[in-house]
């Protein structure tokens, strides 16, 4: 157990080092280092809201669903092109359709489905609506702003929308922690996700609560799909960024609400100071790889991330 | 029969009522294999009722059959007052059945207060948004159900541990848990499915004492497996045996223990 928390804090100690050696190498201005710093939180929180619907679905029903990221790009694309709350009836048709004939069966079963949904989705979606990017306006303030401009020089340029993006990710965080820890249908949804017959034994009803799983993950998509899609434009590159969702859960743990959130938020930080103060050694391009390399990092050593369960077999 | 009854009643000092669950004629087969072949027996109220029997003689198939988990193809289970070609687990949860588990089945990752509360679950009767935001009805709602939880985890004296996640106590610790959360259900009849495989001497006593104790004390009904024959014979009041799927004794612990069918089962016969 002291190994792993030493591990925990010498990686938090090494991300802490990590971030701050380009001011300490002199080769960073405070303000610009503060701007990329801000930059790479922000889309952090974008990685977040999309890691969040892959934990939830994992944690309540041990399904990876690979479709999440289709999901997001799908609500963003329903609520382009038809300004209706789509992406919850679709999580439900999803559950009906696909998983629950699919109960009981075995997670790469059901894995291979949501394979197959993802796929499914994006042609589905390619059909109905074409290929070009949409923009999608829900009225979120474009213009960026300028702060402090009296305490560094030239100041630091803050995104609006992505400040809005951070509060709106922040809110939804702390609504679903208090729905887990205190609801009583929270506490069914962990009881689900550690047991299923358990569960069912004293009385939960697992198709419900399954329902009730992929309408909030489907809800999630959808904010996600928003504010993504209105900082980048809806298009299916979309789903490409998505992907980074899953290094992000492999940092933070699988099973971990809290998880989702700081492993997005190491996951853009990361990656945006290293393409800025690290990319002209390698000759760019760190941004692409960076998320993959630090998840295969801590596959190796920490393979349950920093918040997940630790499963202690007995044998 | 009517003496049989009355011995019952008298050597616990305890008042076993009406029948309260019974099945008749249970046959389960999974395929070819026949788990369950015409199995029938009845449980009274306030009777700690044990079946028992070797490995494979499908005792916990019966008692998920009692659950619902499984449907039998054949019989029917009488309970409440009604008939029923099968349960299903979540009307068996809601009509006070309630059960453990022969491999733990906890939920692991979850305090034992939460374990419990979660036993609790279908007594829940608040909506989501106020229990979210502990107002109200939702506030004393969970303190009534917080302050009946509390009193079971005094009774099985695992309060050292309310706040520990499940997966990190020891064995027979978990057991009580798993005990308790069932209690919490406050059930008429509790499935016990070996309370006490893989447990040495002093948890056995330990799990004897409070199985007693829940019997006598909230008057629940008991259906029990067990593989400790000695331990059959001092907690239940009857018991059943299967072999084979197959019933082929039903009676006191004494009338049991001298039954040629089932020293026949247990020590086998020359053939």
């Amino acid at each position: 157990m002291v190994t792993t928390r030493n591990l925990t804090v010498a990686f938090f100690v090494l991300l802490v080092a990590g971030a701050i050696s380009p001011m300490v190498a002199g080769k960073a201005q405070v303000g610009q280092w503060l701007e990329v710093v801000l930059g790479g939180l922000m889309s952090g929180v974008l990685y977040s809201l999309v890691a969040l619907g892959l934990v939830l679905i994992f944690k309540a029903s041990g399904v990876f669903n690979f479709a999440q990221g289709s999901m997001v790009l799908f609500a963003a694309l329903s609520l382009v092109r038809l300004y209706e709350k789509l992406p919850l009836a679709l999580a439900w048709v999803v559950e009906r359709l696909v998983l629950r004939p699919l109960v009981n069966q075995e997670g790469i079963v059901l894995f291979m489905a949501t394979l197959g949904i993802a796929y499914f989705l994006d042609g589905f979606g390619q059909i109905v609506w074409g290929n070009d990017v949409y923009t999608l306006d829900v009225g979120m303030p474009k213009e960026p702003k300028i702060l402090f401009e009296n305490v560094f020089e030239g100041g630091i340029l803050v995104n609006m929308e992505d400040v809005i993006a951070a509060i709106i990710a922040a809110l939804l965080v702390a609504g679903l922690a208090l729905f887990f820890q205190k609801t009583g249908t929270g506490r069914a949804l962990r009881a689900v996700a550690d047991d299923h017959q358990a569960a069912q034994s004293i009385g939960i009803p697992l198709n419900r609560i399954w329902v009730i799983v992929w309408a909030v993950a489907g809800l999630v998509a959808l904010v996600a799909g928003v504010v993504w899609g209105s900082k980048l434009g809806v298009q299916f590159s979309l789903q490409q960024v998505a992907l980074k969702a899953l290094p992000v859960v492999i940092l933070g743990g699988f099973t971990s609400v809290p998880g989702a959130i700081v492993g997005g938020l190491i996951i853009g930080l990361g990656e945006k100071l290293s393409e800025v103060y690290l990319g002209p050694l390698f000759g760019g391009g760190i941004e692409n790889w960076f998320a993959y390399v630090l998840a295969l990092v801590f596959l190796l050593f920490r393979p349950e991330g920093l918040f997940g369960e630790r499963h202690i077999d007995r044998v | 029969m009517d003496l049989d009854e009355a011995r019952v009643a008298d050597s616990a000092g305890r008042k076993v009522g009406e029948v309260v669950l019974a099945v008749d004629g249970i046959s389960l087969a999974f395929g070819g294999v026949k788990a369950l072949t015409d199995v029938g027996f009845d449980v009274r109220e306030h009777e700690i009722r044990a079946i028992i029997g070797p490995n494979g003689a499908g005792k916990s198939s019966m008692l998920n059959v009692i659950n619902g988990v499984y449907r039998p193809q054949q019989g029917s289970i009488r309970y409440g007052g009604r008939t029923f070609a099968a349960m299903d687990p979540h009307h068996a949860a809601a009509h006070g059945i309630a059960r453990t588990f022969q491999s733990l089945a906890l939920f692991k990752g979850m305090s034992v207060l939460d374990n419990m509360l979660a036993g609790r679950a279908l007594m829940m009767k608040c909506n989501v948004l106020l229990q979210a935001l502990r107002v109200g009805p939702a506030l004393r709602e969970e303190i009534v159900h917080r302050r009946r939880v509390e009193e079971i985890i005094d009774f099985l004296e695992i309060q050292h541990v309310r706040k520990t996640p499940v997966g990190r106590l020891p064995y027979g610790l978990q057991k009580r848990v798993d005990l308790g959360r069932a209690l919490a259900a406050e059930p008429r009849v509790l499935l016990l499915d070996e309370p006490m495989a893989g447990m040495n001497v002093e948890e056995k006593q330990d799990m004897s004492r409070f199985i007693l104790d829940v019997n006598d004390e909230f008057g629940t009904t008991i259906v029990l497996i067990e593989h400790d024959m000695g331990v059959v014979m001092d907690l239940s009041d009857r018991v059943v045996v299967l072999d084979y799927g197959r019933k082929i004794a039903d009676g006191t612990p004494d009338e049991v223990r001298t039954s040629q069918a089932v020293i026949d089962a247990y020590l086998g016969v020359k053939h």
